[in-house]
């Protein structure tokens, strides 16, 4: 974007101008014209943009004020406050808060850790590296629904899961007929939704820091070896604090998504065993309560949280990045 | 806004909407008449909505080389999984917009649309078809499909209802005997005898997935049969009473039990792969498993026996369910939609299936006559008799021991039940994973149900 400012004069000062007639005037219309030049072949892509994002949004604000169920046609109209009173006053709500929050925080945090500990790995030249970054990344081109699905019945299924057989397959190597056969969904139901996501995200957090990596000048990391630095000291000192800006943006990114996952939870658990995330929580307000009007007060609710949280991450974020600048 | 009667041009919302709807029935439809049929309906086309399942899909295949070449009515489709179609659906229909001339409604939602005045009767046209011959609709599956009104609102595209299914061979090697009409204290005995009596072997496979279309449907027939209500005759809940409570700690005892590894997430699907692969000795669920279990990838094809729904103090407990075909009160389209819902219900397409596609196939459980046709007794003899006997003594009017409010065997034929179905067996389920124990869930619930208790008795 142009820095400069565009306003336009004050009206006197245009008048004055006009009469004047002097360069002054000229200058500044042709600036005017130059700049409108600029913008308007943007013009269509930015009214389309606010078409297709803002409108259904204001929709949303509007129906979140009305009393709408689908099931109660005849029963429509302003509902005030109703819905909001009522959001914030359901329990499943307030339990669904949590549980996002501590499934994108676990998903983000174990992901970037084992993607920063492949991408490291993968940094490396050996043999075959093409053949294992591209397996790596797989798992992340997999439809969420599909692997949602693989893990429920291919991986955690107690009875005819490969975990479990895999189980039974150790113990009978040494002879034992009694393998242990947990049920892993029961068990550790919020675990077993994490667990399928960490394997959907790694790919993609390891993608962003494997990109810093290899963005990286090596002539630092050679002097610093040539002055007897030790591989963890050029991690600590050298890797990581260029590693940090692809740190925090993968983390944002990777937090923007899971925060609206829902393939998982719908497909794993059914929203059962305290498992239901906040997009679980309004798709069973609009598809099994019908109620339009509390779902899209929910959607608010949502939206808004999400940019307080987004803008103090990207203050954050960006604060830390004039730090770099003037350190 | 004032709440004002439904119909056209009510409110600019719903005036959008419908505006919409149009808009797109208009792009997607190619040629369309603002005129209503004028006897030649062909050369019409007409927008059908419907369900996913496998059958639909067959239909769909061959709904263009043979209806559309008989009768000259192109068929548009639209295919949803079940719950984008109920939202679907409910916002065309609700809205009157006419973008759907005909939509897959299931005997929950029939009495419903019928009372709001959605869908078109169907009985009085279907009465006049002599070749549809709709005496020969099983009765059951006929009554839940017609409306509190008497009339018939839509027509059936297959039926089910539930029955217990056993491994013969097993019970046979343990010494045990299946009874003609096993009550469910007889199954939980015959669960105990058989879980572990082989390696890996469990008692039985019950549903515990959250859902009122997964857990709610069995236990509900539970419920019914342990003497137990959602809600009285007069919309007092329920769920909190002795026999519903006693109910649905039976299940909840006999699974955890007795029952498949990982039930809490266990549905259909679940239970049919254990059954399949020889993990549980019985499994209670939906007859429409049995061919999936009688089929050429099954592990158990030949081996599984067939006998009624447990039950405890009514006569019987199968539930009934069935998809069938309803048309919309606004399609401009009333004879062609007619004529394709004929077809799609009739012994022909039935019989169509069947050499097309195989027996098997066929979208049966809603006709006498496929369950005396030899080419489909020898296709599903193990389970056809089992079958139609089941959906055949369904009672959707009176399932149970004390008079409902609505009608319904495994759901309660109100548009509230979907959210308190899901919202309770998800408590039910958390109790089946340990979580919590049964009074905790049902005491939970009973706040739910509560509430529909309030919006029905302040009318």
């Amino acid at each position: 974007m142009p820095t400069r400012t565009t306003e336009p004069a004050p009206a006197a000062d245009a008048a004055v101008a006009l009469r004047a007639g002097g360069p002054d005037a000229r200058a500044r219309r042709t600036e005017r014209a130059k700049n409108w030049a600029r913008r308007a072949p943007l013009l269509p892509a930015l009214v389309f943009l606010v078409l297709v994002t803002q409108l259904p949004f204001l929709a949303t604000v509007v129906i979140s004020f009305t009393r709408w169920n689908a099931l109660a046609p005849d029963n429509r109209g302003f509902a005030a406050l109703d819905n909001y009173r009522a959001v914030f006053t359901d329990p499943a709500m307030r339990a669904s808060v949590g549980t996002t929050v501590l499934l994108t925080v676990t998903v983000v945090l174990v992901s970037l850790l084992l993607g920063l500990g492949l991408a490291l790995l993968l940094d490396r030249g050996f043999r075959g590296r093409g053949i294992v970054r591209t397996l790596l990344i797989t798992p992340f081109l997999i439809v969420p629904v599909a692997s949602a699905l693989l893990w429920k019945h291919a991986l955690y299924n107690a009875s005819y899961g490969l975990l479990n057989g895999s189980l039974t397959w150790i113990w009978r190597l040494f002879g034992s007929d009694d393998p242990p056969q947990p049920d892993w969904m029961t068990d550790s139901p919020l675990a077993a939704v994490e667990m399928s996501l960490i394997w959907q995200w790694t790919p993609f957090m390891m993608l962003i820091l494997l990109a810093g990596l290899q963005s990286r000048a090596s002539d630092a990391v050679e002097a610093a070896r040539m002055d007897g630095a030790s591989a963890f000291d050029i991690f600590r000192y050298l890797t990581l604090p260029h590693l940090r800006r692809y740190l925090e943006l993968a983390a944002l990114l990777g937090t923007v998504y899971v925060v609206q996952n829902f393939d998982a939870v719908f497909t794993i658990t059914s929203g059962g065993l305290g498992t239901a995330n906040l997009p679980y929580t309004i798709y069973q307000t609009v598809y099994q309560s019908h109620d339009y009007g509390r779902a899209s007060a929910q959607g608010v609710v949502v939206v808004l949280c999400s940019l307080l949280v987004a803008t103090f991450a990207l203050r954050t974020v960006s604060s830390l990045l004039r730090e770099e600048v003037t350190s | 806004m004032r709440a004002r009667s439904p119909g056209p041009g009510r409110g600019g919302r719903s005036l959008g909407l419908t505006a919409l709807a149009v808009a797109l029935a208009l792009s997607t439809a190619g040629c369309y008449r603002g005129a209503g049929d004028a006897g030649n309906d062909s050369r019409h086309t007409i927008n059908v909505l419907m369900v996913n399942n496998p059958q639909m899909v067959d239909l769909q295949r061959l709904t263009a080389e043979h209806f559309t070449k008989e009768t000259g009515i192109k068929v548009h489709f639209t295919v949803l999984p079940e719950d984008d179609l109920r939202d679907k659906m409910s916002q065309d229909f609700s809205s009157q917009a006419g973008q759907y001339d005909v939509a897959s409604v299931s005997n929950y939602e029939t009495p419903i649309y019928a009372r709001n005045g959605w869908l078109s009767p169907l009985g009085e046209r279907a009465a006049k078809d002599r070749t549809f011959d709709q005496g020969d609709i099983l009765e059951p599956v006929r009554s839940s499909l017609t409306a509190a009104d008497g009339k018939v609102y839509a027509e059936p595209f297959y039926g089910e209802s539930s029955f217990l299914m056993y491994r013969k061979d097993l019970l046979k090697a343990t010494g045990l005997t299946m009874p003609a009409r096993p009550t469910w204290h007889q199954v939980a005995a015959l669960a105990a005898e058989l879980d572990g009596s082989r390696k890996g072997l469990k008692g039985i496979c019950l549903r515990g997935q959250p859902g009122w279309g997964q857990l709610a449907a069995p236990l509900t027939t539970v419920v019914n049969t342990f003497g137990g209500t959602w809600f009285t005759k007069d919309w007092q809940q329920q769920v909190d009473s002795p026999a519903f409570t006693e109910a649905t700690r039976f299940y909840v005892d006999l699974v955890r039990r007795h029952g498949q590894a990982g039930a809490p997430q266990a549905g259909y699907t679940e239970c049919l792969n254990d059954m399949q692969q020889g993990k549980v000795a019985m499994w209670y669920d939906a007859t429409a498993g049995a061919g999936s279990l009688e089929s050429g990838e099954s592990k158990v094809a030949g081996k599984v026996g067939y006998a009624p729904a447990p039950v405890e103090r009514t006569r019987e407990a199968g539930w009934l369910f069935t998809w069938a075909w309803g048309v919309q009160k606004a399609s401009t389209h009333q004879d062609a939609a007619w004529r394709f819902v004929r077809w799609a219900s009739s012994k022909g397409y039935e019989r169509l299936v069947g050499r097309e596609l195989g027996w098997s196939r066929v979208p049966g459980g809603k006709r006498a006559s496929l369950y005396r046709n030899p080419e489909y007794a020898k296709e599903a003899g193990a389970f056809a008799g089992p079958t139609e006997r089941a959906i055949s003594s369904a009672r959707p009017g009176d399932p149970g021991v004390q008079p409902r409010p609505a009608p319904g065997i495994q759901f309660v034929g109100i548009p509230e039940f979907a959210d308190l179905g899901t919202k309770v067996s998800t408590e039910i389920s958390a109790a089946i994973a340990g979580k919590q124990s049964v009074p905790e869930a049902l005491t939970k619930s009973r706040r739910l149900a509560q509430e529909v208790s309030d919006a029905y008795t302040h009318h």
